[in-house]
């Protein structure tokens, strides 16, 4: 048993070394499929295999800079980062997490940071979890009126159509952006950054929770680019926060790197899951997992409101997280080893067909 | 001009250098303790390792920083690699929604 445990150099403690294998792995598959970094997933997981929260937290943000980068490289190869409108959100993304930032400090200097953290989050997160359902109700809405009318709903349809009227306003200057296929005022992405980046900010998160549905429903990203394009936005987040967490000494290198060979391997799968499960699957499958996010946060307060059954709630919320993980990450991987599947037999009947005919 | 040009290369340096230290306020600033790692239980490259961040924590963050992404791209391509092998095209997708 002794070889599955590892002394790590920095922090001094002793780890179950396929635990963060596995973690890697789950948290990769994720990460690439729905474009988050998903902090909220790994550091509770790496303070259960026996990590100290100083040190979870910056190997964590370690690990994420270098997954993010696996995905985007996939995710650029299928056209599915707009670097363009990456870099332009970067600046708001930096001011607003800088503003939000301050705002945390002045609420913890009057002592009620974390009432209204925990508040504004489950706020936040209903909100988006809300989004994603309408969204997803009007899209059939729609397709069952079209069937009503004889006709077939357009495939790149979608139901909340925010993003137009928005594109709608012109302040100069205008930006076509390829990937994304939109052309509005570069003021729209500069802005919906701004303000994820703020509550990104006063919340302590990566951001990728609230960015890519903003991405969709705001600047008006299909779902792939969003993903794509969020994930190169956290790889430089990721490659920022890994500096200045290192810097400070909470960085465990060893284990993010063993974390890393998991979560590159899951990267791939969950990016190339997103070629066999359609926009509005992603859509769904992250509303599922935002719902999760909801009820775990739910779990903490209600330890906090209940003492004596504190150990319950908390115990429950951690067992919901890595339960969420865990089947989220096989779902997407067993689509995409049955996608992969049926695209290797159609290639091989297709080249059996062409050698038949010849 | 050439004034012009050195005040702002100082500014840009030097919001370089400080801009980290004010973001880092966002995520919970780390507590302000001094956390040796333990050399004697090390030998060979884990040694030199803990030595470093004894050492010097810019060098640390430094060779962290730059070694992620080389790790990330060295086992990128290999799952490229794996991937390509298996038969899946990784260069196209079908665009599914706007």
């Amino acid at each position: 048993m002794e070889f599955f445990y590892i002394l790590m150099p920095i922090a001094g403690v002793k780890i179950f070394w396929p635990g963060l294998v596995i973690l890697g792995l789950g948290v990769g598959v994720i990460g690439g499929f729905f474009g988050m970094g998903g902090a909220w997933m790994i550091t509770p997981g790496l303070n259960i295999l026996g990590f100290p929260m100083a040190f979870a937290i910056g190997t964590d943000i370690a690990h994420m800079a270098g997954k993010s980068l696996v995905s985007t490289m996939r995710h650029g190869k299928f056209g599915n980062v707009d670097y363009k409108l990456g870099v332009i959100m970067i600046i708001g993304t930096v001011g607003g997490f800088e503003i939000g930032a301050q705002m945390i400090m002045w609420f913890e200097r009057i002592g009620k940071v974390d009432l209204y953290v925990r508040y504004m989050y489950l706020v936040l997160l209903a909100l988006i979890a809300w989004m994603v359902f309408a969204d997803v109700a009007k899209r059939k809405r729609k397709d069952r009126e079209a069937l009503a009318a004889g006709r077939e709903l357009d495939k790149l349809a979608t139901g909340l159509e925010w993003s137009k009227t928005l594109h709608k306003i012109k302040i100069p200057p205008m930006m076509h952006f390829k990937e994304a296929q939109i052309y509005c005022s570069a003021w729209l992405p500069i802005f919906i950054s701004f303000a994820t980046g703020w509550l990104a900010g006063i919340l302590g998160i990566g951001g990728g929770l609230i960015r890519m549905p903003a991405l969709i429903y705001f600047v008006g990203c299909p779902t792939h680019v969003a993903v794509g394009t969020d994930l190169f936005e956290v790889m430089i987040s990721g490659l920022y926060g890994a500096g200045t967490y290192t810097y400070k000494g909470r960085t465990e290198l060893f284990a993010a790197m063993i974390m890393l060979v998991g979560a590159s391997i899951g990267a791939q799968m969950g990016t190339v899951a997103t070629k066999y499960i359609k926009g509005y699957g992603i859509r769904i499958a992250f509303g599922l997992c935002v719902v999760g996010c909801f009820l775990s946060i739910l779990l903490k307060m209600m330890a906090k409101w209940i003492p004596a059954w504190g150990g319950l709630f908390d115990g429950s919320a951690t067992v919901l997280i890595l339960g969420m993980v865990s089947t989220m990450s096989l779902y997407i991987a067993i689509r995409m080893i049955i996608g992969a599947k049926a695209e290797v037999a159609a290639k091989k009947a297709a080249k059996a067909q062409v050698s038949v005919a010849s | 001009m050439r004034k012009l040009w050195t005040k702002i290369m100082g500014l840009g340096v030097m919001a370089v250098l400080l801009l980290p230290e004010m973001v880092m306020a966002a995520a919970g600033k780390a507590e302000l303790l001094v956390i040796v790692a333990d050399t004697r239980k090390f030998t060979g490259w884990e040694a030199w390792w803990t030595n470093l961040y004894n050492e010097s924590h810019i060098w640390f963050a430094v060779v962290t920083v730059v070694t992620i992404p080389i790790v990330g791209v060295i086992l990128g391509v290999l799952a490229d690699i794996v991937m390509s092998r298996i038969g899946i095209d990784l260069k196209s997708r079908e665009l599914a929604e706007h």
